[in-house]
């Protein structure tokens, strides 16, 4: 008998391009005021967010996923044939058949690639980008073009004032591909199995709910611990570390993450995504419409070195340092 | 540790979590109406009490807690 051989496997991975996309519609808080008991001095006091972007009834899962990828893909130089593998994370696709990650290479015209979605809520970059690391070094894929898409709107109940001040839609996508240098460093994902509930969609009601100050309890004491392990895992100092992006769930979390991981050794003057004030929470694909905004914005050089931490419904987390392109 | 203790730890706590002067954290001062501290700032210094007083303050004791003093004597009768 002969054994299972395993595939040419590659030093490293790196991601060689990022996009994003965010719907047209912008949504302020007195928008929202309109249709439901709120204000804005509340939303910016308590969530941080001055205004979000909805997406239009044209605006899918898919297609919104596909347009950041294209950017992504322009970026790094790459046609649809070098693509060969198709990851979307998302946890609010329209239908659960077909998933999204054929329908996104369809719309781009990549033939054939491994194609499957992945759902670990707002921890879905953290865990795609894993997933594509994992693939790229153990030989599984070359080129992989991993998504983060969300229409978190059709699945929040467009009054209730707990969660649609909160939730918004778009898209970021990374390209990942094989390097003689790691670019992506190992993971740090685990997750928290008694809090199941704390964050749910019961049945297919289409409204989602959350017990806000259990998780605000758990983001600002569980997740700095998460960043700073992904740091120690990928053998870096916290003082090398040019910008923290944790998932942009709400302004004052992302803060006392930040402000943990500063006081763990992290210079005082890292950088913090903080893109929630005009982008709102888009769960998945946050933290990289927050990198790539900030590249636009010329505040993140080529280079740098990321720390990304993921968190939300499950409760699920995952983090990890990574070069940026 | 004492009353007195405890008062000191819980003021240097909300100084650090609320920007309210520790001189003012004293046990007749409800958090909210006259130290003007939000519910997301309560639950930060519930976190940092569990940690420095080795208490547990579950959300629904928190909900009680609506002055300095109600919070120095919780901790007092819960510690370890
Ligand atoms: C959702 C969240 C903003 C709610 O804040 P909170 O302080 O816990 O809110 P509460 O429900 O306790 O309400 C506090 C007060 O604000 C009021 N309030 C609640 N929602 C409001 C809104 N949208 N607009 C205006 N006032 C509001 C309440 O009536 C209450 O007033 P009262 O004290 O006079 O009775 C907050 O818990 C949170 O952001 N948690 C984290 C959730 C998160 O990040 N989820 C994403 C994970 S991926």
């Amino acid at each position: 008998m002969t054994g299972i051989r395993l595939a040419p496997t590659s030093p490293g991975s790196r991601i060689a391009g990022l996009g994003h996309y965010r719907p047209e519609k912008v949504v302020t808080n007195d928008d929202l005021a309109q249709i439901m008991d709120t204000n804005d001095e509340w939303i910016q006091s308590r969530v941080g967010i001055a205004e979000r972007r909805f997406a239009s009834p044209e605006d899918t899962v898919a297609t919104m996923g596909a347009t950041a990828a294209a950017k992504a893909m322009a970026e790094a130089g790459m046609t649809p044939a070098d693509i060969d593998t198709v990851i979307v994370a998302t946890c609010t696709a329209e239908v659960q058949v077909p998933h999204t990650a054929t329908q996104v290479a369809a719309l781009l015209g990549i033939r054939a690639p491994g194609a499957f979605d992945l759902n670990a809520a707002c921890a879905g970059f953290c865990y795609g980008l894993a997933a594509a690391d994992h693939a790229v070094r153990t030989g599984s894929a070359r080129t992989v073009l991993m998504i983060g898409s969300e229409k978190l709107t059709s699945w929040t109940d467009p009054a209730d004032r707990a969660t649609a001040i909160i939730f918004a839609d778009g898209a970021g996508a990374a390209v990942v591909t094989a390097s003689d240098t790691p670019g992506i460093g190992p993971v740090a994902w685990g997750s928290d199995e008694q809090h199941t509930q704390t964050i749910h969609i019961p049945d297919r009601s289409g409204r989602l709910f959350q017990e806000g100050q259990t998780v605000f309890r758990w983001a600002t004491s569980a997740i700095a611990p998460v960043a700073i392990e992904a740091a120690e895992r990928a053998g870096v100092s916290l003082a090398d570390i040019d910008v923290l992006v944790p998932h942009q769930a709400n302004l004052r979390i992302i803060d006392a993450v930040a402000k943990k991981v500063i006081a763990a050794g992290a210079r005082p003057d890292l950088l913090v995504g903080r893109d929630i004030i005009t982008t709102g929470n888009t769960s998945s694909a946050s933290i990289p419409i927050a990198l790539d905004r900030m590249r636009a914005a010329g505040q993140v050089r080529s280079g740098a070195l990321v720390l990304a931490v993921g968190f939300g419904a499950g409760l699920t987390f995952a983090g990890q340092v990574f070069v940026c392109p | 540790m004492s009353n007195e203790d405890t008062l000191t730890g819980l003021a240097e706590i909300v100084e650090e979590v609320a920007g309210v002067s520790a001189a003012d954290v004293t046990a007749d001062k409800s958090f909210t109406d006259d130290l003007d501290i939000d519910s997301l700032s309560m639950v930060e210094i519930a976190v940092q009490a569990e940690d420095r007083f080795g208490v547990k303050i579950p959300d629904d004791e928190l909900a009680n807690l609506k002055t300095v003093g109600d919070a120095v004597a919780y901790i007092e009768s819960h510690r370890a």
